[in-house]
């Protein structure tokens, strides 16, 4: 009975970060790669993703904090977080990048910042959203369960 | 066998040493991923591995380079016991752009027979004729979907190598829409798939290349990317006509 009620916690936890757009289907296409051979590959790519995105979120703040703003190297910071944000289905990471890179464009040094905040928000939020997902994953997997498989078309 | 790239791979002489390729097994398409996101690399990886493909994944132009023998003073005279049946690249690198390196291999008598597929995540149509001009035989919007990978396999098997001076028939139908949008790309109403037999044109009778263009997916036409993962109408843009995700 308790599995039964962790996997349905878990069920609506999932379906929660679709719901409010934290992730997309990008994010189902990653769990759809993890088999029993590769029982870990999501939290693998996952954990790639913190490493590059703090690596990148770190390099971005500095860039921002130089006199003269380098905006070509800005968007080329946030090009990449974009890209991986976007692979593994990050998706309001992935939108605020998108507007990140116009400011780019325009050499907005103000918009940047801002955008630089909000997408730090974003990964943040994103972050621990995912790293409460594992860790209720693994408790169903500890008590015995099986992680029910979440299809997109059932929000 | 899979490997996240950034160690150079040498040409195999005949010897068991260096990496742990199975000799040219003729079952498996072997595929050289060049990116230089760790992330995109393990992701391209295991879709690859999960089409039961071998992957060797590298971070750079320069290390795919060295991986198919090119940097190297003599030829890659024993070419054939890497066997790479396709290379995927992403286009923006640091150092070697993808289009650089698709350059390179065109250039090279050994490689240019290799089909070369440039990844991006920018849909910038002159980029993505700049790079089927040169000899890429697909253009392919990240994040890759388990259809594209199906859409290579298929030029893997058919040796559609040899249909590469039809080039100038794939054009397919130019959107300008920007890729940044705040849809997931996932579904273009334009599938490449077209691009490998017949030409793109509204209204062709050709079974393997509908005439509907129009995606059920609300979003912006990507050119040059995958079929929708839904099961859809364009799902038949597919070589294979199963198409079911």
């Amino acid at each position: 009975m308790e599995v039964a009620l962790m996997q349905r916690r878990l069920e609506d936890y999932t379906k929660s970060l679709f719901m409010e757009g934290l992730l997309d289907a990008q994010f189902l296409q990653l769990q759809q790669l993890q088999d029993d051979s590769n029982p870990e590959f999501v939290r693998e790519v996952v954990s790639l993703f913190f490493e590059d995105s703090q690596k990148l979120l770190n390099d971005l703040t500095s860039a921002l904090d130089q006199q003269i703003v380098d905006f070509r190297k800005v968007d080329s910071y946030v090009h990449q977080l974009k890209g991986s944000s976007s692979s593994i289905g990050a998706q309001r990471v992935k939108n605020t990048c998108i507007v990140f890179r116009t400011f780019c464009e325009e050499q907005n040094a103000e918009g940047c910042v801002r955008c630089l905040q909000q997408v730090k928000q974003e990964y943040y939020l994103v972050k621990t959203r995912l790293e409460t997902l594992y860790r209720l994953e693994q408790q169903v997997v500890a008590a015995g369960g099986s992680i029910p498989a979440v299809e997109f078309n059932s929000f | 066998m899979a490997r996240n790239g950034g160690f150079s791979r040498r040409r195999r002489s005949g010897s068991a040493d260096g990496f742990d390729l199975s000799p040219t097994d003729s079952e498996e398409a072997h595929v050289l991923a060049v990116d230089d996101s760790l992330v995109d690399r393990k992701f391209i990886e295991r879709l690859l591995k999960t089409s039961s493909c071998k992957v060797t994944a590298v971070d750079s132009g320069m290390r795919a380079l060295q991986f198919l023998g090119l940097d190297e003073e003599k030829s890659p005279v024993d070419f054939d016991s890497l066997k790479v049946d396709l290379i995927i690249t992403d286009y923006c690198m640091p150092g070697m752009t993808g289009y650089e390196l698709l350059k390179k291999i065109k250039e090279c008598s050994a490689l240019r027979e290799i089909p070369v597929v440039i990844m991006s995540s920018e849909n910038v149509v002159a980029r993505i004729d700049r790079c089927l001009e040169e000899g890429a035989e697909d253009f392919i919007m990240k994040p890759v979907k388990p259809s594209d990978v199906r859409r290579l396999k298929d030029y893997m098997a058919r040796g559609f190598r040899g249909e590469s001076c039809e080039r100038n028939n794939h054009k397919r139908k130019l959107h300008d829409h920007s890729s940044d949008h705040l849809f997931q790309s996932s579904s273009p109403s334009v599938s490449p798939a077209s691009w490998s037999s017949t030409s793109l044109t509204s209204g062709s009778a050709d079974p393997s290349s509908p005439p509907s263009v129009s995606s059920s997916q609300p979003q912006s036409p990507l050119i040059a990317s995958s079929a929708p993962s839904s099961p859809s109408s364009l799902e038949i843009w597919n070589h294979r006509p199963d198409g079911s995700e």
